[in-house]
């Protein structure tokens, strides 16, 4: 385990599986109905159902542990759920039951009364403080129809009403593919519809490594930048280039628990300033770095996090079916850590400009990709891959084919990333009945030099 | 093939050297590895080309041969690995890998355990995503398959973040020094749920795990066994499919003279040179034939007992 040893503090820092004051968390509510992200202080609460709860608890608990509302003295909180690790009897019971099933639906009417309990019963039971598991037994107790539903279906009845009586919080790690598949679930036009297994593949096409120096196009709220610098460990550089004076917002970075030291290797640099220098014309460097000055208030503007949201939700926008619940925010906390996305450094241009980047990807949803991978290619060393996401397929087929007759690469690739879930019970395997069916495309390819010509010998 | 060494990555000034690894590329679906030596040679249909001419070449560079053909070099990427590299048992390609590498969310620093190593195809990708600090530790019981793997992480430069075991991992399960010291687990075995009792042992609490199986009968018994201990199960497959493109020169139905062969009417067209100013259009159509399936990969995360 050499490996660990040497640079463990490194590892820890970047890899932290215990939460801590003041990290970003990712909140699973009843098993992916909601998920929210949330910025873990003593101060900060969420509203699930009725109840507005400390997160408080949360802070110090390993990720990956589940917490139920419970209702106390001061009111409802978040209590922690241990589970049990040996076999769930009552799971094998189940199962071993469907195997045999001989149940049916043919003695269930749907006429609303095989619930006995009301709505005031239940209220009633809340206010003499009974927990949540026990309205849910006290349900499944009154009503007529549950022993004759199949067992299959007495566990979604059961599953249903907890949910609605007992609500569970999952905490989470916050990772490209926790991050991205929240926003695909409920926002998925916010991150340009791509899908966490597109996302994926651009990050193998494009070699993202240790030490890279990934040139990327992120039109997508910053959900590529953080995935690319989550790849990159504190090394290497991620540079986010534009056009014109004001860099993309890369608000999703800061959903992620980088440490500064990855923080530190997140840039952005105008096409401008990438562009190399012509020979002989000393100026244009300064000009370009005037412009930029003169233009960093604007930038840092539109840059900066919208500091007084320590909480970052989802929902802000989403007044939908679930029940209502909002996020109160905690007070704004200045944060000391360094922020992601700042002006690359001029020695990192200089470097970029005589080295090349050692890899591209461009996700620019509303813009001509040609007009982009024309400008950007020739800025990768010879032999880089680069990758570009879209969510159509036609304006990445005009790319390739311009790519293919200005020989500016080879290697190249149009694909179409394809993804199904299964439920995988005993006898009753099968796909999801619903999947999605579009997660974009992929142009991918290799840059070659330029020089054409066979070699006198 | 990775930056390991900053000093020796891609670049501009980057040039090929005696002793390098380079990918030799003829056309997209054939492609050859070759260790660039002094007196070194590569022949192919397209004639013979001197190792001695491509050294002081930049990576990406066309290459010529005696009877003019040419070929291109470039740098090893884990992708292009995946290509050349030869099979010695079944491999995974890059949509399973990066699904993979993905789901078990591994970044820079991790300690990921895999077992079998098979040849090699997902460890170079596993070992990119932990690279510069973590470390791979693959198992295989076969022992010539596992020094031939050790064999290409040496030729591929990534022995450093990659040790080979030999070990039956269904039978005897990971090494106890493991012991709840893996980010991740990834299993490629026939019978996975044999493994996955010592899986769960050697995982840090709320550590991802993932069984790749072709068959949905080994799936079924993988998420059986997998209850007990872990926790958020779930079963995917994925496919990465090809779109060929091509520039088509689509006549308007007003223009064309019903059964007349539509090959004369060209011919006459290129004739006087009206063609040039038709508007072409760039048809993109899936490839006939593909890889319809590999397998179904199967994840869990250990739960939180702690």
């Amino acid at each position: 385990m050499s490996a660990q040893n040497s640079e463990e503090s490194l590892s820890r820092s970047q890899n932290r599986r215990i939460t801590w004051d003041g990290c970003s968390v990712l909140l699973d509510i009843n098993d992916g109905d909601r998920v929210l992200f949330a910025r873990l202080t003593a101060g900060s609460k969420i509203k699930i159902g009725n109840n507005s709860c400390s997160l408080q608890p949360l802070i110090g608990c390993p990720f990956g542990s589940s917490f139920q509302v419970e209702v106390g003295g001061d009111g409802p909180f978040l209590a922690r759920v241990i589970p049990s690790t040996e076999g769930n009897n009552l799971v094998e019971k189940m199962d071993s039951q469907i195997m045999e099933e001989s149940r049916d639906n043919r003695a269930i009417v749907d006429n609303n009364t095989a619930q006995t309990l009301t709505g005031e019963d239940i209220d009633d039971m809340r206010r003499k403080g009974v927990t949540g598991d026990e309205i849910v037994e006290a349900l499944i107790a009154n009503s007529a129809t549950f022993e004759k539903k199949t067992a299959f279906s007495q566990e979604k009845y059961r599953i249903k009403k907890q949910k609605k009586y007992a609500p569970r919080v999952l905490l989470r790690r916050p990772f490209a593919r926790s991050i991205c598949e929240a926003y695909f679930k409920k926002h998925a036009e916010k991150i340009g519809f791509l899908r966490v297994d597109t996302l994926s593949v651009m990050l193998s096409l494009a070699n993202v490594t240790a030490h890279s120096d990934v040139l990327v196009v992120d039109m997508l709220d910053g959900i590529v930048t953080g995935a690319v610098a989550e790849r990159l460990g504190g090394t290497g550089y991620v540079c986010n280039t534009y056009c014109g004076i004001t860099p993309y917002p890369i608000n999703i970075v800061r959903m992620f628990n980088f440490s500064d030291q990855t923080c530190k290797r997140i840039l952005h640099a105008s096409l401008a300033e990438l562009r190399p220098t012509p020979s002989g014309t000393s100026a244009s460097i300064d000009e370009v770095e005037d412009a930029c000055n003169a233009n960093r208030q604007q930038n840092t503007e539109a840059l900066s996090p919208s500091s007084a949201i320590d909480l970052v939700s989802m929902e802000e926008s989403y007044s939908g079916n679930m029940e209502t619940a909002t996020i109160v925010a905690a007070s704004p906390k200045s944060s000391k850590s360094i922020k992601a996305g700042e002006k690359a450094p001029l020695e990192a241009i200089k470097s970029w400009k005589e080295n090349g980047f050692s890899s591209l990807i461009i996700a620019a949803p509303d813009l001509d990709v040609w007009g982009i991978a024309k400008e950007l290619v020739p800025l990768l060393s010879y032999s880089a891959p680069f990758v570009i996401y879209h969510q159509y397929l036609q304006p990445l087929a005009s790319c390739m084919h311009n790519l293919q007759i200005e020989k500016m690469a080879i290697g190249l690739q149009l694909s179409e990333p394809w993804l199904r879930e299964y439920q995988v019970l005993p006898s009753r395997t099968h796909p999801h009945m619903q999947m999605s069916s579009s997660g974009g495309y992929l142009l991918s390819g290799t840059r070659i030099t330029g020089s054409d010509q066979p070699q006198p010998n | 093939m990775l930056p390991v060494d900053p000093t020796n990555k891609l670049s501009f000034n980057r040039r090929i050297m005696e002793g390098d690894l380079v990918v030799v590329y003829e056309r997209y679906d054939s492609m050859k590895p070759v260790k660039v030596t002094e007196n070194g040679v590569l022949q192919n249909r397209f004639g013979v080309f001197k190792h001695s001419d491509w050294i002081g070449k930049a990576f990406g560079s066309k290459v010529f041969s005696n009877k003019g053909g040419f070929v291109y070099l470039l740098a090893p990427t884990p992708e292009l690995w995946t290509l050349v590299l030869s099979h010695r048992t079944q491999i995974l390609y890059i949509a399973d890998i990066s699904f993979v590498v993905m789901y078990l969310e591994i970044v820079p620093g991790c300690v990921v355990l895999e077992s079998g190593t098979g040849s090699g195809s997902l460890t170079t990708s596993l070992a990119r995503a932990v690279a510069p600090n973590g470390h791979v530790f693959t198992f295989d019981f076969h022992e010539q398959r596992a020094a031939s793997a050790r064999e290409d992480f040496e030729r591929t430069g990534l022995s450093s973040l990659v040790t080979v075991g030999v070990r039956d991992i269904q039978g005897e399960g990971f090494p106890d020094e493991f012991l709840g010291q893996a980010d991740s687990v990834f299993l490629d075995l026939p019978q996975p749920w044999l493994a996955i009792p010592s899986a769960s042992k050697v995982l840090q609490q709320d550590g991802v795990l993932c069984s790749f199986s072709p068959c949905i009968e080994q799936v079924q018994r993988s998420c059986e066994t997998l209850k007990s201990h872990f926790t958020d199960i779930r079963t995917f497959e994925v496919l990465l499919h090809a779109y060929e493109v091509r520039e088509g020169n689509l006549e308007s139905w007003q223009d064309s003279d019903g059964g007349l062969h539509k090959s004369n009417k060209k011919r006459q067209r290129s004739g006087n040179g009206l063609e040039s100013s038709k508007p072409k259009t760039i048809m993109a159509r899936r490839n006939g034939e593909t890889r319809g399936h590999t397998g179904y990969l199967t994840f869990a995360r250990l739960k939180c007992t702690m």
